[in-house]
C-alpha cells in the first residue's frame, strides 16, 4: 500500500500542475497578506478564495489523475496485491501530494503572518476540505468507466457544494421563514462540507456577533468542545464515507 | 447671571489674607477630621488634608470652601455611607482619593454628591469602588475635571460613574470613566460640553442620555463598553470628533439614537463595533465627516427615520454599509467614500459617474431571515450581490449615492 503511495508521489511531484496548484496558492497567500496591512482581513480573504480554488483542484486533479493512471492500475490488479490497497495506496498517494502542495501554498505563509487560533482554523479545515474532495473524486472515478464522464461528475459535484447546495438552503430558509429553523440549519450545515470549513472560519473570526440569534446558537454549538467534536467529525465523515463507497464498487468492479 | 458672576470676580478681587484662612487636617492633629475643619472654617476659607486615610461617612460641605487633598489624602466611607456631599455653591474640591461608598436599591448612594449647587469645581480626584462616583442633582455651573472613576464592576449592584439629573451648564473635562453601569448619564442635563473624556469597560452604556437637549460632546471616547453608547429623546445635540471603538457584540452600539432631532454628527471615528450607527426615529440629522471602519454594520437606519443626510463620510472594511428594516424616504447620501463602490470615473472628478446602492441585496435578504447568516460570505451571496449591484431589482431604488468619492477623504 505505501509503496504503491510512494510510486505515486514520485510521479505527481514530477508533474507541472501539481507545481502550478502550489505556486497559485503560494502567490495568492503572499499577495494577500503583503498588500493587506490587517492580519485578520486577510484571513478573510483567503478563506473565501481558499474555499472555491481548493475543493476544485482537488476533485478535478484527483479524478483526472485515477484515469490517466488507469494502465498502472490494470498492471498493479494483475499483481498479488489486494484491491483493498491498491485504492488506499492510491489514495494516500494523491492525497499526500496535493496536500503538500496546500501545505506549501497556504500553511506556511499562513504560520509566518498569522499563526493564531483562526489561522490554525483555516489550515486544518483547508486540509480536511482537500481530502473529502479527493474522496469524492474516487467516488466519481470508480463509479463511471469513462474518462470524461467522470470528470463531468466531478465539476458537478464541486459546482453542487459550492453553489447549488447554499442556493437551495437560501430557498429552503425563504419557503420555511415562519418556522424555527435554527436547528436545522446547523444539521444543514453538516450536509456541505464547504459550509463546514467555511463557519468554523467564520466563527473563530468573531463574526458571530453579526449575527444574532442564530450566530449565537451557532457560536454556543461550534464554539463548544462538542461542536468541535462533532465538526471534526462530520469532516472526517466526509472523508471516509464516499472513499469506504470507492472501495466497495472496486472491488467488485470489472476494469 | 452676568450679575452673579460680577460678584465672584469682585470676591476674588478682594485681598485673599484679610478675611480668609486656611485650615490643615492631619491625622492625629487638633483638626484630624473633614467634617470637624468644615465645621470649623468660614465661607471662603481653604481647608487643606494632608496625606492619610480619613473615614468620611457622608462629610456635608455647606459652605463656600476650597478644599484641597496634599497627596491624594483618602476619604473611606468603609461601606456605610455616602462620602461626601456638598450643599454649598462655590467649593473647589481637588486631589482626593474617595472610595467605599455604600451600595443600595433604595439610595443612590454616591462618592460625591452635589445637590441644588451653583459654581463648583470637583477636579483631579481618583474615585475608587463607590456605587455612584459623582452625582450632580439640579445643579448650575459645574465644572467636573480630570478625575479618575472606577466602579465595582459588580453586574447586579452598580451605580453610574457621572450621573447627571436636571443640570444645566456643566462642564465635563478630561474624566475617565470605567467599571461602573454607565460610564456618564444624563438626564435632563441642558447646554452641557462633554470633552476629552474616556468611557471604557462599563457595565452597561458608556455613554447614557435622555432628554438633555443642546449639549455638546467632543473628543471623548468610548471604547469597549457592555452596550457601547445609547442617546434618547433629545434635540439639538452635537457629537464631534468623538471616537466609538469595539463596542462588539450582538445588540451592541457604538451609538443608538432614538428620537433624537437635529443632531450634528461630525468628524467620529467608529471602529471594530458590531452597529457603527443605530437610528431610530430621528428626524434632521447630519452625519459628515466621520470614519466607519471596520465595524458589522457601519449603519442601521429603520424606516421611521426621515430628513437624514449622510455626505462625505469614509466607509472601510464594513461587512454591510448600510441596511434598513423597511422603506426609507428622505434618506440623503452625497459624496461618500465606500471601499465596495466597483463604478468608474471617465470625467477624473474625483466622483464615480454611476450612484453607489449602499444597501446590498444581501443585507435585505439576512433582514427579513435573520437565518441566512449562515451563508455569510459564501459564493453564491458574493454572485447575487454583484448581480444586483448590476442590475437592481430588489434593493430600494431610493437609497443612493449619487456622487460616491473616488478615493478616501483624507482628515
Amino acid at each position: 500500500m505505501l509503496k504503491i503511495a510512494k510510486y505515486i508521489i514520485l510521479d505527481i511531484v514530477r508533474s507541472k500542475v501539481l507545481l502550478a496548484y502550489t505556486l497559485l496558492l503560494l502567490a495568492i497567500s503572499l499577495t494577500i497578506f503583503l498588500s493587506d496591512a490587517d492580519v485578520t482581513k486577510g484571513l478573510v480573504s483567503i478563506t473565501t478564495v481558499i474555499l472555491i480554488i481548493v475543493p476544485l483542484v482537488s476533485i478535478v486533479y484527483a479524478t483526472t489523475y485515477y484515469f490517466n493512471a488507469a494502465e498502472f492500475t490494470e498492471m498493479l490488479v494483475s499483481q498479488p496485491i489486494s484491491r483493498r490497497n491498491i485504492l488506499l495506496g492510491k489514495f494516500i498517494g494523491i492525497s499526500s501530494s496535493i496536500l503538500l502542495a496546500f501545505f506549501i501554498g497556504v500553511c506556511i505563509p499562513v504560520c509566518l503572518f498569522a499563526f493564531s487560533a483562526t489561522g490554525i482554523t483555516l489550515m486544518i479545515s483547508g486540509c480536511l476540505l482537500t481530502l473529502s474532495f479527493i474522496s469524492l473524486a474516487f467516488l466519481t472515478s470508480t463509479i463511471t468507466r469513462d474518462k470524461a464522464k467522470g470528470i463531468g461528475l466531478a465539476l458537478m459535484l464541486w459546482f453542487y457544494f459550492s453553489i447549488i447546495f447554499d442556493g437551495l438552503v437560501l430557498m429552503f430558509l425563504t419557503l420555511f421563514a415562519d418556522y424555527p429553523l435554527e436547528k436545522a440549519m446547523i444539521v444543514l450545515t453538516a450536509l456541505n462540507p464547504i459550509d463546514l470549513a467555511r463557519i468554523l472560519i467564520l466563527l473563530q473570526l468573531d463574526i458571530s456577533a453579526l449575527m444574532g440569534y442564530t450566530g449565537a446558537l451557532y457560536q454556543e454549538f461550534f464554539g463548544s468542545g462538542i461542536g468541535i467534536v462533532f465538526s471534526l467529525l462530520m469532516q472526517m465523515i466526509w472523508i471516509i464515507v464516499p472513499l469506504f463507497f470507492a472501495l466497495k464498487i472496486f472491488k467488485k468492479k470489472d476494469l | 447671571m452676568r450679575s452673579l458672576i460680577v460678584k465672584i470676580g469682585l470676591l476674588f478681587m478682594l485681598p485673599f489674607p484679610v478675611w480668609a484662612h486656611t485650615i490643615i487636617v492631619a491625622p492625629g492633629a487638633k483638626v484630624a477630621t473633614l467634617k470637624q475643619a468644615v465645621t470649623l472654617a468660614k465661607n471662603g476659607d481653604t481647608i487643606r488634608v494632608e496625606k492619610g486615610t480619613y473615614i468620611s461617612l457622608n462629610t456635608i460641605v455647606d459652605k463656600e470652601l476650597t478644599i484641597l487633598g496634599q497627596n491624594q489624602p483618602i476619604l473611606d466611607a468603609r461601606f456605610q455611607e455616602e462620602v461626601l456631599t456638598i450643599t454649598s455653591g462655590h467649593v473647589k474640591l481637588d486631589g482626593f482619593i474617595i472610595e467605599n461608598s455604600k451600595t443600595g436599591s433604595m439610595r443612590d448612594f454616591a462618592g460625591i454628591r452635589l445637590s441644588n449647587v451653583e459654581f463648583v469645581t470637583i477636579s483631579n480626584n481618583i474615585l475608587v469602588n463607590n456605587f455612584f462616583g459623582i452625582y450632580l442633582s439640579n445643579c448650575k455651573h459645574i465644572e467636573v475635571l480630570h478625575n479618575h472613576i472606577t466602579g465595582s464592576n459588580n453586574i447586579e449592584n452598580s451605580g453610574n460613574g457621572i450621573h447627571l439629573w436636571k443640570c444645566k451648564e456643566i462642564l465635563l473635562n478630561g474624566n475617565y470613566v470605567t467599571l461602573h453601569r454607565d460610564g456618564i448619564y444624563f438626564e435632563f442635563a441642558k447646554k452641557c460640553l462633554i470633552e476629552n473624556n474616556f468611557s471604557e469597560k462599563n457595565i452597561r452604556y458608556g455613554l447614557h442620555f435622555m432628554f438633555s437637549d443642546d449639549d455638546t460632546y467632543r473628543h471623548n471616547t468610548f471604547k469597549n463598553n457592555g452596550s457601547g453608547v445609547s442617546v434618547m429623546y433629545t434635540r439639538r445635540i452635537a457629537m464631534l470628533d468623538n471616537t466609538f471603538i469595539e463596542n462588539w457584540g450582538s445588540s451592541i452600539y457604538g451609538v443608538l439614537l432614538k428620537e433624537i432631532t437635529d443632531a450634528r454628527i461630525e468628524g467620529n471615528h467608529f471602529i471594530r463595533n458590531t452597529t457603527g450607527i443605530y437610528m431610530e426615529n430621528s428626524d434632521r440629522i447630519t452625519v459628515t465627516h466621520n470614519d466607519f471602519i471596520s465595524n458589522g454594520w457601519a449603519m442601521r437606519v429603520l424606516a421611521s427615520c426621515n430628513k437624514d443626510y449622510f455626505t462625505q463620510n469614509n466607509y472601510k472594511g464594513n461587512s454591510f454599509d448600510v441596511t434598513t428594516n423597511g422603506t426609507l424616504k428622505e434618506i440623503y447620501f452625497n459624496d461618500n467614500y465606500w471601499d465596495k463602490y466597483e463604478g468608474y470615473d471617465l470625467n477624473k472628478d474625483g466622483t464615480g459617474d454611476i450612484p453607489y446602492r449602499p444597501i446590498s441585496l444581501y443585507a435585505q435578504i439576512i433582514e427579513q431571515n435573520p437565518q441566512s447568516v449562515m451563508l455569510m460570505r459564501s459564493f453564491i451571496v458574493n454572485l447575487i450581490d454583484k448581480v444586483e449591484r448590476a442590475i437592481p431589482s430588489i434593493t430600494p431604488e431610493s437609497v443612493k449615492d449619487e456622487k460616491p468619492r473616488m478615493k478616501p477623504w483624507k482628515r
